[in-house]
């Protein structure tokens, strides 16, 4: 059964290791993977926690519904004190890896302390041993994963790894697993690197039985013909998330030379057919790979054709790497991003927070703020694809002053770099945003304002907003569960109704990170894909727990609020420009200057923001200062929190 | 004329690796999810994107049949499978040994070896496979649908030869 996976609380400083069931009741309440993660963090470390100290703990999951028999259960779950925003840290990924440590016996770890010397994690069909990790010490991701395979002699062993970022303690170093299935935002890879853990190992071959299999089988069956007819599948089936570049692009909503512009120009080579004919070229026909049990099947493949590194294969590349590489530091070349996007995969490292930092840096030298005494010569224009693969290495090794600033992430930098540098760096609660510009799109701006992760796309966007889609569709849509009688509208550039969309995804995407399951099987990029209405059949067949669809709803309330007590323990404050819910100044103050006709012109109205967070805010059912009401807490069922009941 | 029967036919380049034919194999043969159940297994080489999904080939002579001590296995015509008699096997795991394929399989929890029966003539692997890599196709036709691709790559690097004869000339 998923429900007899255990929680093991691993102690690296004395090498303890606890194993405990996890009791239906906290399955109740949390379903498992981040909601349980969240509860957890809030429960399991102190207030005012150092990051990198031992006592924060390093939490890693699978969801409830992980390796059953439900579409595309691939994701990993990591969440920590974040060392790059001293707030939440909390990661999701793909590949391979939570069905094997499912399958190993396992649905969470906490992993406390610190190893004296470099060590990994082997688990192993309930079995978890402490290994040493001298010889894997200083390799990159994908030979950290082949070297431990060979030592302990089985192909089918899958790890989750850090790079030499990670062990550099880059603040926004990532998680990995596979060629580049990331665990990229908020600098979890640091905070297993100052816990000298290296990787964590997993291979198992214990039984998951289904509750209900032959209806989970078939259930499935529609499940994926229901996901795989979706039109914005079968693109991204075919060209990955870049295709979504040829629409935000287009239109104007690409944040490019850091925040000047929204709209890279001269880019055909960067587009997704060209990426395309790339992949085909050096791969073949058919080059899209996919994660665990998934038939969306979005990972590209390819093998750099020229440069440097000319021949090295790799995966990817996504959405956000044309960004990092391409639109943010203004470089239109294929090669410059396929090359950006190996590095950063080999290094493990986000490829957000490098490319968003470098081009940060780079608007600063231009503006005179950086000069080449900073960049050890480096000349840090727009532009200088050679200069920003240059800095992507600087910054994973803590190369030179600007690379070993730049490292420590975008506040910190800002204040060792003085002047008025904060101004012009593109973050929400210390870290960066990807290269999407919301200054025409307020719903997307009160995503990013409010996602518990700071500047993120993922916790709460409603991507079907620019859809334009009939009032009453949309109606439709956001009344599951409940129902919604407020204004609606099809208009991306509206304010109204945004904070009830925002409100409603950031539920949903909770939900499928409690499930495990990926965010291209709900309604994200597809307006057409399951969600509230078809989860409460999933988790029934497949492991006999049954909820409402308004039972689920409440559970990613209480998981998101948990996330927001954590946050306002650490020093959320509504209006803090490094810790709050709000954005940079730019985004009020300077108007888009490019892209279609009802987007120049535009920027975010500050009194209407307010309006919107006002009522984001209360259909949370936060104060005006963001903070729980009683009644709440106690609608959720927190009252008592932290309650330490694991 | 005798119909040939249907096999299972395998097109690697087309697999993305997802491994999803090894969970609907793995549930509905036992009802469980588990990679070691499964009577269909991706192997990878992740470093290059390589996939390939293996499989019990049925073979005309099959060396499993041939080796087994009781007689446990048998061909089966109407199914075109080679299938294990469970009353009869001893688990003494020869055929695991001489099957040239990997195809036969060892269950650690259940103690008896396991292959492809082709879901008794629906194969699940094939009906969940999106991209096409597993097909359900008559035995006959598989030489066929290859010697079309080897035509079709044939034409165009022919055509392509032309082209560059014609541009030196």
């Amino acid at each position: 059964m998923a429900l007899d996976r255990k929680i093991a609380f691993i102690d690296l400083t004395n090498g303890e290791i606890q194993i405990k069931p996890i009791p239906i009741s906290m399955r109740k309440k949390y379903l498992g993977g981040r909601g349980l993660d969240a509860y957890l963090l809030y429960n399991y470390s102190k207030k005012g926690v150092d990051p990198l100290s031992p006592d924060n703990p390093l939490i890693v999951s699978g969801g409830i519904l992980t390796a059953t028999c439900a579409s595309a259960t691939a994701r990993t779950h990591v969440m920590a004190k974040s060392p790059l925003t001293g707030l939440l840290g909390s990661t999701n990924m793909g590949g391979f890896f939570a069905p094997e440590l499912a399958w190993a016996g396992f649905h969470h770890l906490v992993i406390k302390g610190k190893a004296e010397k470099p060590v990994y994690l082997y688990i192993h069909n309930g079995n978890i041993e402490i290994r040493d990790a001298g010889k894997l010490w200083g390799k990159t991701t994908t030979e950290t994963q082949w070297a431990i395979r060979e030592e302990l002699g089985d192909d089918e062993i899958k790890s989750l790894v850090i790079g030499p970022a990670g062990e550099n303690l880059v603040r926004f170093a990532n998680v990995m697993t596979g060629i580049k299935n990331s665990g990229g935002r908020t600098g979890m890879g640091c905070v297993m690197g100052s816990k000298n853990l290296k990787a964590i190992a997993a291979r198992g071959t214990m039984d998951i039985r289904i509750a209900h299999a032959q209806e989970a089988f078939e259930y499935n069956k529609r499940f994926i013909d229901q996901i795989t007819s979706a039109k914005v599948n079968q693109t991204q089936g075919a060209l990955g998330t870049p295709f979504i570049w040829g629409a935000t692009n287009c239109w104007g909503g690409l944040r490019t030379r850091n925040f000047q512009f929204n709209q890279l120009e001269y880019a055909d080579d960067i587009e997704p057919e060209r990426l395309d004919e790339i992949a085909t070229e050096t791969v073949g026909p058919h080059h899209m790979t996919g994660c665990f049990a998934c038939q969306v099947h979005c990972r590209g493949q390819y093998r750099i054709p020229s440069g440097p590194y000319a021949g090295k294969y790799d995966e990817g590349p996504e959405y956000t790497s044309q960004g990092a590489f391409g639109a943010e530091p203004g470089c239109t070349s294929a090669v410059t991003v396929l090359t950006g996007n190996h590095l950063v995969n080999q290094f493990g490292m986000d490829n957000l927070e490098t490319g968003s930092m470098i081009a940060w840096a780079m608007e600063l030298y231009e503006a005179g703020i950086l000069t080449e005494k900073e960049t050890d010569g480096l000349d840090l224009r727009f532009g200088n694809d050679e200069a920003l693969l240059e800095m992507v290495e600087r910054i994973c090794y803590r190369k030179g002053w600007l690379g070993d600033t730049l490292a420590d992430g975008g506040i910190p930098a800002a204040e060792k770099i003085g002047k008025n540098a904060f101004d012009y760096l593109i973050q929400v609660k210390g870290m960066n945003n990807l290269h999407s510009d919301e200054r025409a799109t307020p719903a997307l701006a009160l995503n990013v304002a409010t996602s518990s992760r700071g500047s993120d796309h993922l916790r709460s966007r409603p991507a079907i907003d620019l859809y334009h889609l009939p009032e009453d569709v949309l109606r439709r849509i956001y009344s599951n569960p409940i129902p919604y009688k407020g204004p609606l509208s099809s208009e991306h550039t509206s304010y109204e109704g945004k904070p009830w969309m925002v409100y409603w995804q950031e539920n949903c995407y909770m939900a499928v990170d409690c499930l495990g399951i990926c965010k291209y099987h709900t309604t994200f990029l597809g307006a057409t894909l399951p969600n509230f209405e078809d989860w409460p059949k999933v988790i029934y067949y497949n492991t006999g727990l049954e909820f409402t669809s308004e039972e689920i709803w409440t559970i990613a309330e209480r998981c998101n609020m948990i996330e927001r007590m954590f946050n306002l323990r650490e020093g959320l404050a509504r209006n803090d420009l490094k810790k709050g819910d709000t954005l940079n100044h730019r985004y009020f103050d300077e108007p888009c200057r490019r892209g279609a006709p009802d987007v120049i012109g535009l920027s975010i109205d500050r009194g209407k923001f307010n309006k919107m967070l006002d009522e984001f805010y209360e259909y949370k059912g936060l104060d005006k200062n963001g903070k729980p009401k009683p009644a709440t807490l106690k609608r959720l069922g927190l009252e008592n929190e932290p309650s330490r009941s694991l | 004329m005798e119909q040939s029967g249907k096999v299972l036919m395998i097109n690697y380049e087309k697999c993305t690796g997802c491994r999803l034919c090894e969970l609907v194999c793995s549930v509905k043969h036992d009802g469980i999810s588990n990679p070691m159940r499964s009577r269909i297994k991706v192997m990878k080489w992740e470093a290059e994107g390589l996939y390939v999904p293996m499989s019990c080939q049925q073979c005309q002579d099959a060396p499993c049949m041939k080796g087994c001590p009781v007689k446990a296995i048998s061909r089966n015509p109407e199914l075109n499978r080679v299938e294990i008699d469970y009353d009869v096997c001893i688990g003494c795991r020869t055929c695991v040994s001489v099957c040239p394929f990997g195809a036969m399989s060892f269950n650690t929890i259940d103690r008896k070896v396991i292959k492809c029966d082709l879901c008794d003539g629906d194969p699940q692997c094939v009906r969940f496979c999106e991209v096409k890599a597993v097909e359900y196709v008559d035995a006959g036709d598989v030489s066929i649908k290859k010697k079309k691709a080897a035509a079709h790559r044939l034409s165009v690097a022919s055509k392509e030869g032309a082209v560059l004869y014609a541009a030196q000339a």
